[in-house]
């Protein structure tokens, strides 16, 4: 009798254990929603919380953490409550990767917000394609990329230069560019398209020079600056090099209303890190400002302070995507009525949210977002003042170094036309 | 042409600030100190907390810097480096070990972060050290722009070279400390109390990096990963000058450094760097007692 008991439950045992693999094996879905039955969706967030991008990317894990427990508080999406499943990316690529890998498999989340730099986002890009999960990118990056996994919510080229260009040869009427960047694919790319731009508004460029990452010994290329005869400096430098360059180049004697350096990388953390004094005059082109002056930002500024419990804690672009993106990302889930990768991704497309610095939409094209372009300048107090600022969202076009425009897409809901893509 | 020359100066004399420290302790004692870029590191920390918590600028900086980093060397010669004299592989490690255990106590706040305290100045983030006016700028000799800032750099370190030349050629120690260079079990034969002197060495190198921490914080960032790279800097100039000779690493660090501002003024930073690191090279194979080698017997 004992005996034939155990055999039923075994068989049962194992006929609901095929059950489950089988489920498995088709979808991370059957799980996700397994878990919203319970009243929660867990989602990943996969930032360096050490090593030197740690700088950065703790406040981009700092800003998608506020956003997702501000969701709490209002009751979570469609009932349930968000869960954070938070990884340590270390500041390595590789790491990374394994951090993605553990959060789709093992933990089973349906969308990761994470990854700062290209180089991150390149390594975990195999993990979302290959198990259809979905990865929610904050940062401004370059182009160059097409894929069905990922919603982009920073800037791409055209939204950091496509006003910024025009308006430096027209209103500061500088026509001669020298252009300076760091060694690696980001400012390699933006000095490409910014090229297409100085030539279209009839202006010139007549340097373009590059530093390694981390480079932090200035003297030679400001000297090169000083004698090259160029009227404006255009800087795609990143990291603790930006701090020595600026350092270096009011040291040297130059001055940024003779000639400004006009940046697109130098925020608001780089302001405060040289010291505003060395930045006061130059400019900056990125969709978001700290400065922004309207009742919405202010209050973001305040409660991301509260949040992190530092009164002189600072916003800037990437940080101000990782919160919004949270929020597009809950609104997609509420319109599919379930949280699964691939329902997401057909519900993201269309959704507009009014984000602290304005209104932004994910384009169901290219999973890219439509973004307000705007230009300050660096005052005394290491805040922007904005001179120019779209009247509306500017579409995103990721292959526009390679001629993508917004009525010649290459990378639409069908993929990348790569027909369309002469390199 | 006098902007690239001088140029040129400036980065030798960065180069030297931070290899004066280590000459002394890898010539005087051979120990590989991995942990001297972090003294630097330190220094530099101990100019932004002065300048946060006290109001004090980087010339009050340099001499708190310097007392705050020697005493870090004491502890650290007392602790480790001692009992290890003669192993060269393995002091290499243990100061590494040092090394990031530095970082990580700046980084972490000396564990403090973990109890929710936060010490502005210090923790993973950048920060910055505020110039007096007068640094800040450039000022003109011949038609050329000097940067007033490496102009100061360039006279800290005469300043400081000469010093250590002083100590080690016109002191009773610095002879006893020649002495240990050459032989040191002679030199204890002769009475000399090698530990002391050993210790005090090693303390007045890692004072040497906590001055140049705070001349460097003025125009480089100021975050807890920055000793690492000048540590390779500096030991190259040491390696190329000769180990153990003061005016070795004075004429490496020049030479390098006009070699680097003259390659980089024709073609541009990376090549130049390629470039100082391929004629360190060959001089390690053509010469690999480096320059100006001791001759021992």
């Amino acid at each position: 009798m004992k005996g034939n008991s155990m055999a039923i439950d075994r068989r049962k045992f194992i006929k609901g254990g095929l059950l489950a693999t089988g489920a498995a094996m088709t979808s991370p879905a059957v799980f996700s929603s397994g878990a919203q039955a319970a009243g929660e969706i867990k989602v990943g967030v996969l930032f360096s919380l050490t090593g030197g991008l740690s700088i950065v990317e703790k406040s981009l894990h700092d800003a998608t953490m506020m956003a997702i427990s501000e969701i709490n508080e209002k009751g979570g999406v469609n009932g349930m409550k968000i869960t954070a499943v938070a990884e340590d990316g270390a500041s390595d690529p590789k790491t990374f990767n394994e951090k993605a890998s553990k959060l789709v498999i093992q933990d089973r989340v349906p969308t990761v917000f994470g990854c700062y730099t290209s180089a991150s986002r390149k390594a975990v890009l195999p993990v979302f394609e290959k198990r259809h999960n979905l990865l929610f990118y904050p940062t401004y990056y370059e182009g160059f990329e097409c894929s069905k996994n990922v919603v982009y919510t920073g800037a791409v080229p055209n939204q950091q230069l496509s006003n910024f260009i025009p308006w430096i040869i027209k209103t500061l009427g500088k026509k001669k560019f020298f252009i300076v960047g760091s060694n690696y694919i980001y400012p390699r790319e933006m000095a490409k398209v910014s090229k297409i731009l100085i030539e279209k508004n009839g202006g010139q460029w007549i340097a373009d020079e590059y530093l390694e990452l981390g480079h932090s010994e200035w003297g030679s290329m400001v000297n090169k600056i000083k004698n090259s005869g160029c009227d404006v400096v255009l800087s795609n430098v990143v990291g603790d090099s930006v701090v020595a360059f600026y350092r270096e180049f009011k040291n040297q004697g130059l001055t940024h209303d003779k000639l400004p350096i006009c940046a697109t990388v130098t925020s608001e953390i780089e302001i405060a890190a040289m010291g505003p004094e060395y930045a006061v005059g130059s400019y900056t082109s990125f969709p978001y400002f700290q400065a922004i002056d309207t009742p919405a930002n202010k209050d973001f500024v305040a409660r991301y302070r509260k949040f992190v419990n530092d009164p002189k804690a600072v916003t800037h672009h990437a940080l101000e995507c990782s919160y919004f993106q949270v929020y597009l990302w809950k609104q997609a889930v509420e319109k599919a009525g379930k949280a699964t990768p691939e329902a997401i991704v057909a519900n993201i497309g269309g959704q507009s949210f009014d984000a602290p610095g304005g209104k932004v939409t994910v384009e169901a094209q290219n999973l890219h977002t439509a973004l307000t372009p705007r230009i300050a300048q660096w005052q005394a107090d290491g805040q922007g003042k904005i001179v120019n600022a779209y009247d509306q969202p500017v579409f995103p076009l990721p292959y526009v170094a390679y001629g993508e425009t917004e009525s010649n897409l290459f990378c639409t809901a069908k993929g990348l036309d790569s027909a369309k893509l002469k390199l | 042409m006098l902007e690239v020359l001088f140029i040129g100066l400036s980065l030798g004399s960065v180069l030297l600030l931070v290899a004066l420290g280590l000459a002394i302790t890898y010539g005087a004692m051979g120990v590989i100190n991995m942990a001297h870029g972090e003294m630097v590191m330190v220094g530099a920390y101990v100019t932004v907390l002065s300048g946060i918590w006290l109001g004090a600028n980087i010339f009050v900086a340099i001499p708190l810097a310097f007392i705050v980093t020697a005493l870090l060397g004491l502890l650290i010669e007392k602790l480790v480096v001692r009992k290890l004299y003669g192993r060269l592989l393995d002091t290499l490690l243990a100061t590494w070990g040092i090394a990031i255990l530095i970082q990580q106590a700046v980084r972490l706040e000396f564990g403090l972060s973990f109890f929710g305290i936060h010490i502005e100045g210090l923790g993973p983030g950048l920060q910055n050290v505020a110039v007096p006016e007068f640094l800040q700028g450039a000022f003109s000799i011949g038609g050329a722009e000097i940067n007033r800032y490496r102009a100061f750099i360039i006279l800290v370190t005469a300043i400081l070279a000469l010093l250590t030349w002083l100590i080690m050629y016109r002191t009773p120690i610095g002879t006893q400390v020649r002495a240990i260079i050459r032989n040191p079990k002679m030199a204890a034969a002769c009475g000399i109390d090698v530990e002391r002197v050993n210790a005090l060495t090693f303390a007045f190198g890692s004072g040497l990096a906590g001055i140049a921490g705070v001349m460097v914080s003025g125009f480089k960032t100021v975050f807890p990963d920055m000793g690492t790279p000048m540590v390779v800097d500096g030991f190259l100039v040491v390696v190329m000058g000769g180990v153990g000779s003061l005016l070795g690493s004075v004429f490496s660090a020049g030479i390098l450094g006009e070699i680097n501002g003259l390659v980089a003024s024709v073609t541009n930073d990376i090549l130049a760097r390629a470039v100082v690191f391929g004629i360190v090279i060959a001089i390690i194979i053509l010469k690999p007692k480096g320059l100006f080698a001791l001759k021992g017997r």
